[in-house]
């Protein structure tokens, strides 16, 4: 338990996140290892965007939501009253479900986190750095200047892909990044995140376990506490072949296995 | 199932299910649709009426050998009864009281817009909305009389009672803007409101503070329902009338200074048709040439608005 801290880049203890009365998430300890893939997996309403919203505090925005326990980023507790939630995101990024460039141009969305952080460096350099490592580049190059939104499905995710990593973040939260793309689409996130995790660790929701079992190292399996429960917590993590093929708890092989709800 | 057929119709259950799949009339869908068509006819109908009224009776002026066209639009002298009719006095005053609504409207409304829609809680929001519209509900008569027993007095009191004149247009500008202001507020916040909250969760997934994501990425967004806001703002501004007609004053003046009483197009609109003036004297058909100016003017600023809406905006959808 007294893992240490360079091995490990987000650690929870005892994490439980409300809305208002509602206890989403219940008691949460694990470790996410730098550089690494974490897929977090499990059924339906399970908590899982909860949790992962809970590592870069954007549960903050919903009125009434609160956090017990603990998140901590290097070793810092997240959630201790002297930190600031805009720094927060700015260390660790997130990617959303669907698709949401701003409304402006490609080059804009890239700019834009780096322009209001001061950036100082060669900006053009730097949305071409992020567009390369975002696999987007030679896609846009001779369109810079045109919307984000004239970009395909897949193509705009890999936009805020891009735009995510403009801020230099070390975590990006990824909840169920390519779940409104087409197969193609989803194959070209997948090896993109696989680029990434040289530089950056990734967290990644996922609603589909043949995905979390190609792309991800570790895997973080949420399931409600009990049937009488709403409320979710992680009840195995592991190395993600040890998830798939010798799970620990037996609810954890039903639903690998298919055999769940 | 089997299908049961009966007449030719299929049954089971849907007694107007018809055999075959011919064409057949739909009387409640097309009683509608004349309806509609009938409602949407109406309102254009009404606008295309008062434009021939406004020109029919506005061509009476412009043909009587006294006036000319171009002396309208030039002169800077508006006294009808030694026969000259500049229409620029008016004009000016119009455009003055009205540039001072909209500095106060624009900001106010603005602000107040931007601080319901991103930063009020819901609670807040449910009151003050409310509340901010009930404003726009006072009779702009009573906002005269607040122009011309508070405003007024207040700015003489400020400025020195040889400045400011008992009539002025800063006084009617500045309550014409907090008239106009909640119109804006209420507008502009239906649209910063109408902008998916996915664009605020990028903004702060990114580190934005609040008033990053505010003013970098929701007005932005919003910016064609923001002009479109200020647009009908400014529109109310230029045909408000009650308000001018009795705090401005109540007759013509030429002056670029806020302070004097003056008389908007409005304004001399009001007082003439309000008048005991025959039906077929000279001035009583310059309200209507008046009348036709301002609607030009309203119309003019609303193709600007469209072109400038549509070169700004950003499409988020």
């Amino acid at each position: 338990m007294n893992a240490n801290n360079d091995q490990y880049v987000l650690q929870t203890r005892n994490l439980s996140v409300y809305y208002g009365d509602f206890k989403a998430v219940t008691d949460v300890n694990i470790n996410i290892p730098r550089n690494k893939i974490t897929a977090i997996i499990g059924p339906s309403g399970c908590g899982k965007s909860t949790l992962l919203r809970a590592f870069n505090r954007m549960n903050e925005l919903v009125p009434g939501s609160r956090v017990e326990g603990e998140v901590l980023f290097n070793g810092q507790n997240l959630y201790a009253k002297d930190v600031d939630p805009v720094e927060v995101r700015h260390r660790i990024g997130m990617v959303f479900q669907k698709p949401n460039p701003f409304p402006k141009s490609i080059y804009e969305n890239v700019a834009w986190g780096a322009r209001i952080h001061g950036y100082r460096g060669n900006m053009d350099e730097l949305v071409e750095r992020c567009l390369v490592q975002a696999a987007l580049w030679d896609e846009v190059k001779d369109i810079l200047h045109r919307s984000g939104l004239a970009l395909s499905g897949g193509q705009q995710q890999r936009l805020c892909i891009a735009r995510a990593i403009a801020v230099q973040p070390e975590v990006i939260l990824m909840d169920e990044p390519a779940s409104a793309l087409d197969p193609i689409a989803t194959l070209k996130i997948e090896e993109l995140m696989q680029e990434l995790k040289k530089s950056y660790t990734i967290v990644i929701v996922t609603h589909n376990m043949q995905q979390a079992a190609r792309v991800s190292d570790y895997t973080a399996m949420m399931m409600l506490v009990d049937e009488h429960s709403r409320s979710g917590t992680v009840i195995e993590f592991d190395e993600t072949h040890k998830i798939f093929t010798r799970p620990s708890d037996k609810r954890t092989e039903d639903y690998v296995t298919g055999r769940f709800g | 199932m089997a299908i049961r057929k009966e007449n030719g119709r299929i049954i089971n259950g849907y007694p107007n299910r018809r055999a075959d799949l011919r064409k057949h009339p739909r009387v409640r869908e097309t009683i509608i649709q004349a309806l509609l068509f009938l409602a949407g006819f109406v309102s254009i109908f009404t606008t295309i009426g008062i434009v021939y009224e406004l020109g029919k009776e506005a061509l009476l002026f412009f043909r009587t050998p006294e006036v000319n066209l171009w002396e309208f639009l030039t002169g800077t002298s508006w006294q009808p009864h030694i026969e000259e009719f500049g229409v620029l006095p008016l004009a000016l005053s119009t455009l003055i009281t009205s540039s001072i609504a909209m500095m106060i409207a624009i900001p106010l409304g603005l602000t107040a817009a931007i601080y319901l829609s991103e930063y009020a809680t819901e609670r807040v929001r449910k009151i003050l909305k409310p509340t901010l519209e009930v404003l726009a509900g006072i009779p702009t008569i009573v906002y005269g009389y607040f122009a011309l027993t508070f405003v007024t007095p207040l700015l003489r009191s400020i400025f020195g009672e040889d400045v400011v004149e008992i009539y002025n247009m800063a006084s009617g500008g500045l309550v014409m803007g907090i008239l106009i202001l909640p119109l804006v507020a209420s507008m502009s916040e239906d649209a910063l409101h109408a902008v998916p909250n996915a664009l605020r969760e990028a903004a702060f997934g990114l580190g934005a503070t609040r008033l990053e994501v505010a003013l970098k990425v929701v007005v932005p967004a919003a910016m064609s329902g923001i002009a479109a806001a200020i647009i009908v703002g400014i529109s109310r501004a230029i045909g408000e009338t009650m308000i001018v007609a009795v705090a401005v004053g109540a007759g013509p003046n030429f002056t670029f200074n806020p302070f004097r009483g003056a008389e908007t197009m409005t304004g001399y609109i009001v007082r003439i048709s309000g008048g005991d003036l025959s039906y077929d004297s000279i001035d009583y058909n310059s309200i209507f040439a008046i009348g036709l100016l301002l609607f030009f003017i309203t119309l003019t600023l609303n193709i600007i608005s469209q072109r400038i809406v549509r070169r700004f905006r950003e499409v988020y959808e």
